[in-house]
């Protein structure tokens, strides 16, 4: 494996920025990738420009990008099942709860201070509470602000499809590039069991009527993004009984009506949470449940498989919040952008991941010739990463592991296990050990830069390696070696 | 004849304040408030209450007692 071209924890804050400058135009790349845009072999060059700085359509990207949320409009026109309004809980990450709502020029403000301390950021979203085509002025208002201080930043939006279609031309005026619809359905009788009402034209709707009403309009949206090109990824709610059978259907429809991307998100639900869903038991799905209705939606819409189910204001790389180092009384009445630290951060980061894809595709080619040579084994594999594509995170202060399965189609990115972190202040929890031993349920290997050799143990005797002996090196390229171990081929000679 | 808002379960979320067919609702300290001597009760543009019909808690915008 090549040299990491900068250090690892230059990727990770804090960053030197003068460092990183230094070295971005030293030029002294050893790859023959360097410099290349980094593009992955399926994809179409067009489609890659748009989303390869953006961490929620690009897996590649989510390594190194990082988004923001503001939550500036919670008038919302639909109500669902699965969701209240509750807007007070800094603990809790799932979509919809935020810690405060800003007015647009409060957003804005805490923008401008976000793209001066977090030079990862290159998205700004608008995902609820609320809807935002719904509560559109706000909306507008917000974006219209923004570009006019930081004209590169991307636009993306997230909404329930209702009003969607009477915003369509606008967003495309506004350069709003990408947009999210949360379709749980495209039967108007299990619409009926998630969403007990609408209001459109000026009436609240119930029933069937309400979910075939919200049906049309959503199929209406999508098919009209789809003819303006704006890429638009579909979210899913799965939802044990209810719809996780019939995603597959709902794939179909999208992908037949252009959906850039599927993403099938578990229900998060809880008696706390004070929903419906909460409150009646309705349960959300156990992660090899949604892995297997993943893999049976492989080969139709494209699936996303690293959607973290943010908080609605989150902040930061997609398996971090930094949220609450933003809060508005943090931040100062003037603020004025400063875009250096933005601009040396991207010019580090084409060159790291052209780095990064090299190693990759390798370690995937090896796979596959290694996987289809001996009949096809799988090997899955959970990873402590804080981002950069490396296996660089503790064991202990893993918050979520990426899980990427090793077999005759190479090497995946199948999805993310949260735990709770196991180590407070050098002390494991053996309780809460146990509980991170049950989310890697299934998991033949983790990779980690550092582990005790109490949990690993522990973990041994629950039949699940660990081990730390790829610390800081490329996610891909460990997988790559241990696979080859595993089946018994040595890697180099695969590789020649 | 008007509505009036249930301060505290109110969410903040302003739906009611642009779906309000007469202006009857503004945002005033930390809560939106309905002046009672605007309030039509949406007679004559709608036939339910569009507070009512849009807010979601329910029982949060009622009728205010005479």
């Amino acid at each position: 494996m090549n040299q990491p071209l900068i250090t690892l924890d230059s990727l990770i804050e804090p960053i030197d920025f003068d460092a990183l400058a230094k070295t971005a135009q030293s030029g002294g790349c050893s790859t023959s990738s360097c410099g290349s845009s980094a593009k992955p072999d399926d994809m179409d060059a067009g489609v890659w420009d748009r989303i390869k700085d953006h961490p929620c359509y690009s897996e590649e990207a989510h390594h190194y990008f990082a988004r923001m949320h503001v939550a500036v409009a919670p008038a919302c026109n639909i109500q669902c099942n699965y969701c209240i309004r509750n807007y007070d809980c800094a603990n809790e990450s799932r979509p919809g709860v935020v810690s405060e709502k800003l007015t647009p020029d409060q957003a804005v403000r805490k923008i401008i201070a976000v793209a001066n301390e977090v030079p990862q950021l290159s998205v700004l979203g608008i995902a609820g509470p609320g809807d935002s085509c719904y509560d559109w002025k706000k909306t507008r208002a917000t974006f219209d602000a923004i570009v006019k201080e930081i004209p590169d930043i991307k636009l993306c939006l997230s909404t329930n499809g209702l009003a969607l279609p009477d915003h369509v031309d606008e967003l495309m005026e506004m350069n709003v590039d990408h947009v999210t619809i949360t379709i749980n359905m495209v039967d108007p009788e299990i619409g009926a069991k998630i969403y007990p009402w609408i209001f459109y034209q000026n009436k609240r709707w119930t029933g069937l009527e309400a979910s075939k009403l919200l049906h049309e309009r959503q199929m209406l949206g999508l098919e009209m993004l789809s003819t303006r090109g704006i890429l638009t990824k579909i979210n899913s709610v799965m939802i044990p009984g209810i719809n996780d059978e019939h995603l597959l259907e709902v794939n179909k429809w999208v992908k037949a009506r252009g959906a850039f991307l599927h993403n099938i998100m578990p229900l998060i639900s809880a008696a706390e949470h004070g929903t419906h869903f909460g409150l009646t038991g309705q349960r959300g799905p156990k992660p090899m449940e949604l892995k297997a209705l993943q893999d049976r939606l492989e080969g139709g819409a494209k699936l996303m498989r690293h959607c973290r189910q943010c908080r609605a204001d989150a902040v930061g790389l997609l398996g971090e919040d930094r949220g609450q180092e933003f809060t508005l009384q943090q931040i100062p009445e003037d603020v004025s952008y400063d875009p250096s630290k933005r601009e040396a951060y991207r010019d580090v980061v084409a060159k790291e991941r052209g780095d990064q894809l090299a190693a990759k595709s390798d370690a995937v080619d090896t796979v596959k010739s290694i996987g289809t040579s001996t009949g096809g084994g799988s090997l899955l594999v959970a990873v402590a990463t804080k981002g950069g594509g490396r296996i660089n995170e503790h064991f202990g202060h893993a918050k979520e592991f990426q899980v990427y399965e090793a077999g005759r189609k190479g090497i995946q990115f199948v999805g993310h296990r949260k735990v709770e972190n196991y180590c407070m202040g050098g002390f494991g929890e053996d309780a809460s050990l146990e509980g991170i031993i049950e989310m890697l349920d299934g998991i033949d290997l983790v990779l980690c830069s550092k582990i005790g050799d109490c949990p690993e143990a522990m973990l041994k005797a629950a039949g699940i390696r660990a081990t730390d002996a790829y610390a800081f090196d490329y996610i891909e390229a460990a997988i790559g070696r241990e696979y080859a171990e595993a089946f018994g081929v040595e890697f180099e000679a695969a590789v020649a | 004849m008007a509505f009036k808002i249930v301060v505290s379960q109110c969410t903040v979320c302003g739906a009611c304040e642009f779906e309000c067919p007469s202006g009857a609702i503004r945002f005033k300290g930390d809560t939106y408030v309905i002046d009672p001597k605007t309030c039509t009760e949406c007679e004559g543009s709608f036939d339910t209450q569009q507070c009512n019909a849009v807010c979601p808690v329910p029982n949060t915008c009622i009728k205010a007692a005479a």
